[in-house]
């Protein structure tokens, strides 16, 4: 009789530090929700979210720093410890800080973004009374987590299962998040359905390539996919099949068209704070898996994928920017606007050199700055009924009128950060987009590079109509003056919006003004990559 | 049987899966279509794990069911909570947002 051994099952715990820390942290957060009082649950959980993810970042930080050439495998083979992985995971975990601190805030009356009681009917006597008791609705923070959790673990999976696990660790919580909406919450748990609807056909998707490739190549680990795909001589139709299901999975995630039909609505529908971390983090991690998957597969299959990349870019570009034109809600606007950069980015993702790769991974940080700093502005700018009680955000561009005149500050915020969506020179998204534009153009896909120089000129515009409905329109009616409020005009926070906007401002000039170090940074990121392969 | 026999069925039942999430109009019926394409992806990568006489495969299968629980409870909470509200779960019904 034999005694069956357990393998030695090796782990760097040190090495996943980040993501321990963070899944550590929600875990501990479900427990506060399960023991701590109610009225003190929101003094526990908001330290502990934020302080989990800013040690995850630095610790990412610390590692990052100290990271050496080689790839790094950790959890057997499952998980890349590289720069890329890294890199991306201080970028995660940066954003996500500055979201959990718009998630966080509340008025003064101590109303935040989410339903005291997500599980109560809507206009219910039941919600009615919660309400009234002043509940507020913590679980938000252990969600969050989650969620951020999942979104470090998606760059770093080297293997499709480890891929597809974390894909879910990030979204169910997203999915839930999204319904969460203190006000108009019918549209929040629309988009909710939505969202998880289409999601779950997505990873659907994905797993079934997942099975296919399995198939094809007898393991799932993708540098080993990776040295069997180029091996191959005469290309098999299951691989090709496989990973074209599988860039369906990753491409829906990342809102590219023609995946993108739950963008709008979601982004729209979700509570505006959620959107923000939303918008910012799942594009920064599914673009992290997306790569990882693209430069494992692409060598081997360039003839089959590259001219559906080169077809979802440009329909990306395009769509976004032409649809996003006609919008007359700024949230739908921004939504449209995250497609369209969706596809600048696939640009850089789609060149498949250094300078592609350097480029993109810039582009992921800025654009995820800034995105969270202009959802932060949007989630200020607020609807009161005639009883003068908040509701919630004024989002249509009517209701913008005048706003530059208002409240100056805020405004001058939000136009910076459109500027920098826009590409113009000084903001980092200018440096960006130059970044990703002369990837194209450097690797013969001198096409993709003028569609898309053609893209944001045209997106530009929609940019400038609200810039030119904040400051020079004529000033609102009595009526619209009365019921849209911002910050110096009748709503009154914690602040910690602030904070958040003031910070993704920063960051956006910085990086737009003296990008020089960041850039070499990124290059020296991918290069370290390149070599590696 | 031959290997691709099982495979043909994983495909078959992926397919179903799809149009079902394409033309059924009831939240609940969809969301199963959905499970059947999960499904269909474990029976296909149960049968390459035969054929490559593998454990990978198998592992990834279970891997699959644990998350489709988890996607389970996640969906039904917000189909749920969405029924109450509204006292239907048509998908044609949730037409609140438009372009």
């Amino acid at each position: 009789m034999s005694v069956l051994a357990a393998p030695e099952i090796h782990i760097e715990w040190s090495a996943l530090a980040p993501v321990l820390i963070v899944l550590g942290a929600a875990v501990v957060a479900t427990l506060v929700e399960a023991f701590v009082p109610r009225q003190a649950r929101r003094l526990v959980q908001v330290p502990l979210a934020l302080l989990s993810v800013a040690a995850a970042g630095l610790v990412a930080l610390q590692l990052a720093l100290t990271a050496s050439s080689s790839t790094t495998a950790a959890a057997q083979g499952n998980l890349a410890v590289d720069p890329m992985a890294l890199y991306l995971q201080l970028a995660i975990a940066a954003c996500s800080l500055l979201g959990l601190l718009v998630i966080a805030d509340r008025t003064v009356q101590g109303e935040d973004a989410f339903a005291p009681q997500a599980s109560a009917v809507p206009a219910s006597e039941y919600e009615e009374q919660v309400r009234r008791a002043g509940w507020t609705q913590t679980d938000v923070f252990p969600l969050v987590l989650f969620a951020v959790g999942g979104m470090m673990l998606f760059p770093a999976a080297t293997d499709l299962i480890t891929l597809f696990v974390s894909l879910e660790v990030l979204s169910l919580p997203l999915y839930l998040l999204t319904g969460m909406a203190r006000h108009r919450r019918l549209l929040s748990q629309e988009a909710s359905l939505k969202y998880f609807l289409l999601g779950a056909l997505a990873s659907a998707f994905f797993l079934f390539g997942a099975a296919w490739v399995y198939g094809a190549t007898g393991t799932l680990n993708l540098y080993v996919i990776q040295i069997s795909v180029s091996s191959v001589t005469g290309l098999s139709p299951i691989l090709v099949v496989g990973a074209v299901l599988i860039l369906v999975g990753l491409l829906f995630k990342v809102g590219a068209v023609p995946f993108h039909a739950w963008t709008p609505d979601v982004y729209q529908g979700a509570p505006t704070v959620v959107t923000g971390f939303m918008a910012a983090c799942t594009k920064i991690a599914a673009f992290g898996a997306l790569l990882r998957v693209i430069y494992a597969m692409v060598p081997g299959l360039e003839w089959s994928l590259e001219p559906v990349l080169w077809t979802v870019a440009i329909l990306t570009m395009v769509v976004g920017t032409v649809v996003g034109l006609v919008q007359k809600d700024v949230k739908r606007l921004l939504a449209y606007s995250a497609i369209a950069h969706a596809g600048f980015i696939l640009v850089g993702v789609t060149a498949y050199s250094l300078e592609g790769l350097s480029g993109s991974l810039f582009y992921l940080f800025t654009y995820g700055i800034s995105t969270v700093g202009a959802f932060g502005v949007l989630s200020l700018v607020r609807e009161v009924d005639s009883d003068g009680h908040m509701r919630g955000e004024a989002t249509g561009l009517d209701q913008w009128r005048g706003l530059g005149r208002r409240s100056p500050l805020l405004a001058g915020c939000f136009a910076i950060f459109l500027l920098s969506f826009a590409g113009i020179p000084l903001t980092s998204g200018f440096v960006a987009k130059f970044a990703v534009f002369g990837a194209a153009f450097g690797s013969g896909a001198a096409a993709l590079g003028i569609v898309g120089l053609a893209c944001s000129a045209a997106a530009a515009f929609f940019y400038a109509r609200v810039i030119q409905v904040m400051f020079f329109d004529s000033p609102p009616d009595e009526e619209v003056r009365l019921t849209t409020v911002g910050p110096g005009i009748g709503v009154r926070t914690l602040g910690f919006t602030q904070i958040a906007i003031a910070v993704s401002l920063a960051l956006t000039l910085v990086l737009g003004i003296v990008p020089g170090w960041f850039l070499s940074f990124t290059e020296e990121l991918s290069s370290l990559l390149m070599l590696t392969r | 049987m031959t290997v691709s026999a099982y495979l043909i069925l994983a495909s078959i039942l992926f397919t179903i899966g799809a149009v079902t999430v394409l033309v059924r109009r009831n939240a609940i019926i969809v969301f199963m279509g959905i499970e059947l394409m999960l499904n269909a992806a474990n029976l296909a990568f149960l049968t390459f794990s035969r054929m490559w006489g593998d454990l990978t495969g198998q592992l990834a299968a279970f891997f699959v069911m644990v998350v489709a629980a988890a996607e389970v409870v996640v969906g039904l909470a917000i189909i749920v909570s969405l029924f109450r509200t509204r006292r239907t779960v048509s998908v044609d019904d949730e037409n609140l947002m438009r372009h």
